[in-house]
Parts: C-alpha cells; sequence; structure tokens
C-alpha cells in the first residue's frame, strides 16, 4: 500500500506587507509589486502530505500550482521539505482567472498526474479568503471533499478519517479515497527545510527560469533529472478553452472603488492624564459608559 | 422562475441567524427585482422550519426532508441544491459564509458554472456594461467586498450566469421581522428525485458543537485590539477595560495572526461585524478589512502612538499616545469617577 498525493499549493502577495499601488486598474492584483510567499494554509497542507509520506513507504508527493514563472520558487521550497516532484502550470491562457477558472485548469493538470488517491490544498489563500478552490476542484474531479481539515487521523487504501475544525467545534468525518482534503491553518506547521534536500535541489528549475537564466547546465540537467521542474502551459493539458482564463471566469470586477471616509468631527487628545480623566467624565455623563 | 434564493442554514431545528439575516436582504432586493422570495430547508424534520422564517418575507419555502441529511455533509445537501436550481433557474443565490455554507457555496456553483463571491459586506442591484462586448446588462447583483491593498472596495458582478451567488457573514445584514403573520406557499421535494445514495459518502463518526462562550455581536461596548497591543500579555489590560465597562474584547484579524486573541473575537470582514455603542480600537491600523466590521458604531475611540493611523479618520476621540500608558489611564478614571 502507497499513495499518490498531490498537494495543490498558491504563491501569494503577502497581504500584511501590502503598499498602494498593489492593484492594477482593471482590478486584479499588480503581483509584481508585492513579495511573494508559499500561502500559509498550503504549507500545513504539504506537511501533511509529507507526514503520509513518512509513514507509508512508497507514497509520492506532487506538488502543483498554477502562477506566474516565479512560482516555481514555491515548488522548490516544498522540494526542501520533502515532496518529490513539482509542476507549475503557467502561461497567459490562465491570466485572469478567477476560482472556478483556476479549479478547472488545476483539475485538468491533476488529471494528467494519472491516478491519484488523495488532494489536498490549504482550505484557503491570503489574498483573496475565498476557500472556493478546493470544494471546486472536487467538485470537478467529481471527487467527495473534506474541508478545514486539522489532522489526518488515519488512512488506509480505502478510507481516510479527519478531524475537522469548524467555526465552533470539531467533527471527525471518515471518507472513501481518492477524496480532496482542505487543511486549516490550525494544522500541524509544516517542517523546515532538510539540509540535505536543500543542497540536492538548489538548482531545480523550469524550463523557463533556465532559459531566463541564459546559463549553460545542459549536462548538469542531463545527469540529474530530478532538477527538471516540470512546467506545462495549457496545450499540454487536456482542456476545453472556453473554461480557462477570463472566458472561464463568470465573475467580472465591475469597479474598484477608494474609499473616502467622510472624515468624522473627531476631537484629538494627548494621553494626559487630565484628557483621560475629562474624557471618561464626559462619557460617563452623556451615559456611553457607566 | 429566476427568483431569489437562500439557503436555510438550521441547527438543532432552528434556522441560523445568519440565514434570517439573508432572508431579510433578499426580500429587500427581491422587491427591487420584481421577484419572489424563497428559501431552501435541507434538514430531518423540518416542521417547525416554516414558521421561524415565514414571517420574513418568505414567498415559497422548499423543503427537502430526509434523516440522512442531518448531520451536514457536502454532497447531499448539494446535490438539492444543484438539482433544484437547475429546475428553478433563480437568478440570485445566497448563502452564510459559514464553515458549512463556504463549504457547500463553492460546489454548488462550479456545478453550475456560476460564480461565486465570497464574504460580501453590501449586495445591490444596478448595471453593468461591457464594453468590449457593446452589451448592458440590466439588474445585476452587484457583489461588494473589501479588496486588498490599501482602501478599495470592489464590486464584482455575473453578468452571463446564473445564479448569482454570493456569502455573507452573520452580522453583516440586519434581520428584521417583515410581518409576523405573513404566510407562503410550502413545496415538499420528492428527495429521490434529488440525491442519490452516491452522495452519502462522508461518515460524521463525531461532532462537537460548541456554543459560542463569545458574543462579541451583542456587545454594547467592545475593547478591540490589534498588532500594536503588542503581545497577550499587553491584552490582558483590553480584558480589565473591557470588564469594568461591561463590554467585550475584540481583536483585529493581525493581532489574532499573532496568538495575542483567540479567532472567535476577530472583527472585520472575515470576522465578526459589530454595531456597539462605543469601540475602542487600541493599537489598530484601521485597514478597510478591519473597518467594514466596525464603522457602524455609535462611537469610536482610537488609541495609537500613529498621530495619522487611518483608523482615526473614522474616530470621534483619537488619542495620541501608547496603548500602554492609555489603558490604564482609563481604567483609572473611570473607577474614580463612577464610586
Ligand atoms: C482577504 C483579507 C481579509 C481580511 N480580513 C480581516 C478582518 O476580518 N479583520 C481584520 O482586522 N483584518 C483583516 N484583514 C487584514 C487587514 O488588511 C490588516 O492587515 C489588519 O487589520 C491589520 O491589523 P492591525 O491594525 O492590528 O495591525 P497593523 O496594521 O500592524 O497596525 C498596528 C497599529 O498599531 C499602532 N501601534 C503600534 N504600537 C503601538 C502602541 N504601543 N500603542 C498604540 N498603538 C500602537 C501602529 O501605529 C499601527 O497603526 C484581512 C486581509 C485580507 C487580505
Amino acid at each position: 500500500m502507497s499513495f499518490n498525493i498531490v498537494v495543490l499549493a498558491k504563491q501569494v502577495p503577502d497581504t500584511r506587507n501590502v503598499g498602494k499601488d498593489a492593484m492594477k486598474a482593471d482590478g486584479t492584483v499588480n503581483r509584481a509589486a508585492l513579495p511573494a510567499i508559499f500561502n500559509p494554509e498550503d504549507l500545513n497542507a504539504l506537511e501533511q502530505a509529507l507526514r503520509i509520506k513518512e509513514k507509508v513507504p512508497g507514497t509520492v508527493v506532487h506538488l502543483l500550482t498554477m502562477g506566474p514563472v516565479r512560482a516555481a520558487e514555491i515548488i522548490r521550497e516544498s522540494l526542501y521539505r520533502g515532496a518529490d516532484d513539482g509542476f507549475l502550470l503557467s502561461g497567459r491562457e490562465f491570466a485572469g482567472s478567477d476560482t472556478l477558472a483556476t479549479s478547472y485548469a488545476l483539475s485538468c493538470a491533476i488529471r494528467k498526474l494519472g491516478k491519484i488517491d488523495l488532494i489536498l490544498c490549504g482550505r484557503q489563500a491570503i489574498d483573496g479568503d475565498t476557500a472556493q478552490v478546493g470544494p471546486q476542484v472536487a467538485e470537478k474531479l467529481g471527487l467527495p471533499q473534506i474541508t478545514y481539515a486539522e489532522d489526518i487521523i488515519e488512512i488506509t487504501k480505502k478510507n481516510i478519517t479527519v478531524k475537522r475544525r469548524l467555526e465552533r467545534g470539531v467533527e471527525i468525518v471518515k471518507g472513501p479515497l481518492p477524496i480532496l482534503v482542505t487543511v486549516n491553518g490550525t494544522a500541524a506547521p509544516c517542517r523546515p527545510r532538510n539540509a540535505k534536500l536543500t543542497l540536492k535541489y538548489k538548482h531545480a528549475a523550469t524550463p523557463s527560469e533556465k532559459q531566463e537564466s541564459g546559463s549553460d547546465y545542459t549536462d548538469l540537467y542531463d545527469a540529474h533529472p530530478y532538477l527538471n521542474i516540470t512546467e506545462w502551459g495549457a496545450n499540454d493539458i487536456e482542456h476545453d478553452p472556453k473554461w480557462l482564463g477570463l472566458s472561464g471566469s463568470p465573475t467580472k470586477v465591475k469597479k474598484i472603488d477608494n474609499i473616502v471616509f467622510t472624515a468624522k468631527e473627531s476631537k484629538r487628545l494627548t494621553g494626559s492624564d487630565f484628557e483621560i480623566e475629562s474624557l471618561m467624565k464626559e462619557l460617563i455623563a452623556n451615559h456611553t459608559i457607566g | 422562475m429566476n427568483n431569489l434564493f437562500v439557503y436555510l442554514e438550521i441547527e438543532d431545528g432552528i434556522v441560523k441567524d445568519v440565514s434570517l439575516e439573508l432572508l431579510t436582504k433578499g426580500r429587500s432586493l427581491a422587491k427591487q427585482l420584481n421577484c419572489k422570495l424563497e428559501a431552501v430547508a435541507i434538514g430531518y424534520q423540518l416542521e417547525n422550519i416554516p414558521k421561524q422564517v415565514f414571517p420574513y418575507g418568505v414567498e415559497v419555502l422548499h423543503l427537502a426532508d430526509d434523516k440522512r441529511f442531518v448531520p451536514y455533509t457536502t454532497q447531499p445537501h448539494a446535490s438539492v441544491l444543484i438539482h433544484l436550481f437547475k429546475e428553478e433557474k433563480p437568478q440570485i443565490a445566497l448563502l452564510g459564509a459559514t464553515s458549512l455554507g463556504r463549504d457547500l457555496g463553492p460546489r454548488v456553483s462550479s456545478a453550475l458554472f456560476s460564480g461565486l463571491t465570497a464574504d460580501c459586506t453590501s449586495l445591490e442591484i444596478g448595471d453593468y456594461e461591457d464594453k468590449k462586448a457593446g452589451k448592458v446588462y440590466k439588474n445585476l447583483l452587484y457583489q461588494i467586498r473589501p479588496a486588498f491593498g490599501g482602501n478599495i472596495v470592489a464590486t464584482i458582478v455575473n453578468p452571463d450566469c446564473r445564479p448569482q451567488m454570493a456569502t455573507v457573514r452573520e452580522g453583516v445584514m440586519k434581520k428584521e421581522i417583515f410581518d409576523p403573520k405573513h404566510t407562503g406557499e410550502i413545496r415538499r421535494l420528492e428527495v429521490s428525485k434529488y440525491v442519490s445514495d452516491q452522495d452519502f459518502v462522508i461518515e460524521v463518526i463525531e461532532r462537537h458543537i460548541e456554543k459560542t462562550k463569545i458574543d462579541i455581536k451583542s456587545a454594547p461596548i467592545i475593547v478591540s485590539g490589534g498588532y500594536g497591543v503588542g503581545s497577550a500579555e499587553n491584552f490582558k489590560l483590553l480584558y480589565e477595560l473591557a470588564e469594568v465597562l461591561g463590554g467585550e474584547v475584540g481583536a483585529s484579524r493581525a493581532a489574532v495572526d499573532a496568538g495575542f486573541a483567540e479567532h472567535e473575537r476577530q472583527i472585520g470582514q472575515t470576522g465578526t461585524t459589530v454595531r456597539p455603542k462605543l469601540y475602542i480600537a487600541c493599537g489598530i491600523s484601521g485597514q478597510i478589512q478591519h473597518i467594514a466590521g466596525m464603522q457602524e458604531s455609535a462611537m469610536i475611540i482610537a488609541i495609537n502612538s500613529d498621530p495619522n493611523a487611518p483608523i482615526n479618520k473614522i474616530a470621534d476621540y483619537i488619542i495620541t499616545g501608547r496603548v500602554e500608558d492609555v489603558l490604564p489611564k482609563m481604567i483609572k478614571y473611570y473607577k474614580k469617577n463612577t464610586k
């Protein structure tokens, strides 16, 4: 018994360091202007996959991401931590995808990976917080889904048992393989990079990256095929073009507004004892407090 | 046909507030669109549902009653909605942005290719012009939500696909009885036509749902802390102030992420929406996602070391200072003046 696992991951702008030029006029995100990180909950998902791989020899963990060329960074990051290989889905056909078009593209790529027992992904990505891609991929593949996993309690040849973290409680559920599971931020954090693997995969690269760097390491990649990160464009996956990118995205951004708050007539205070005491007296007198 | 549908979330036979809030909003949108408000209840022993929802103006209530629908698992509920929506062709479908709604909504929208906007903070009706295609769409659902990056709000539309789907968090809309005596039509669905045995593949082995202990939604006073509070230790000052004032403690997402406060306390677009009498924002910068959840507070006091913090724009009182210095004084002078 061993498993074929795909982890879906996304490189996201670090929304805690967002500047003013983060959005383009058409309402899409100006990714180039932001520091990019491994979406946190996708790391939790990767950890769950690596744990299964540790327990069940022969298990293979693939990492699949859709994004621009630089998203290969998170594939390398996954290889450093123990993933077996990585796939980057990239190309202008995918540009402008909303969650549905993204899910469609990912589902086509997963089909190409062959027999898969388990698909793991983070509950949601921090740039949109929609939590929609996981369930939508499951639906596109006709698979059952288990969302908000905090722990995979057991996985057997046929079934997976998962502890789910809900808004106000926990649930333990069991479902049949193959299945898609979305993993919560409350699950175990991802292990750090492994020094040996980091050394081994340092030069792992996609064809685009090799081309960009212009360096001629053909021998290196021939001798070490595991350093080749697979890159797929739309032509490499079986798909119907009308479901990809903008045309496959039912939601459109109508407009983006800057909100201008009508500045209230506000009182400015310092933190001095006198001013704070006056404030408290005022609030008590007008029955806001007390 | 082409009506507005609300999925009713039910726990222990009680329709959740978030669904009643959506019915109230749905009623006013349906009126603008000149269509009916319909609701779907999927569960077991649903006899008590009609009287809970008809006062909110539901005109048609669909009941899918089967023992196997409880506890909730994704596919059976999704199948009922998918098939029902294929028959009824709603123009709009609304769900709560709860753990359940966010598990169910995307599954349904994917099957119907209908597009879904999560965590809307406002819903309106309006027109949309697709300049490239030279087409004007009348009376679409504007799905409005803050978008990350500065003070921006995005209006999303689904021009071509139906239903236009959106999720909304609890507390964002206000529930209001339309008419206590209002009743509507009940339609009982023949369950076997909507679900198949293959839908029941997930087995719920154990389930513990706690009643919420923290009730920030109905607290009249909220002392809320952000990343600027600095530590969980410093948060104790907020608890102390909340305690003496008879309020609750809230938090920004940055404070929750940093582990200063529990997730249930998060206020904002992806937390709870609150409208207290008094909101004291301590060390909160005031990003749009936070403000979306508290701007309707009757009075806002901002305590921030930065005299130009964005939160100041919506504050009635701006205290420029450090949380650690200001809060002890507020506690002290409150006590002194109420003795
Ligand atoms: C999709 C999405 C959804 C989101 N949903 C939410 C949500 O629901 N709720 C939410 O809150 N955020 C949400 N956010 C995050 C939001 O954009 C901000 O990052 C967050 O609100 C910032 O929290 P903060 O104000 O506590 O921290 P910061 O922005 O880091 O601000 C800290 C503030 O503390 C002040 N300060 C520092 N030290 C002191 C001191 N000693 N005394 C007084 N003041 C001090 C600083 O001047 C600063 O203004 C969301 C983001 C995204 C992308």
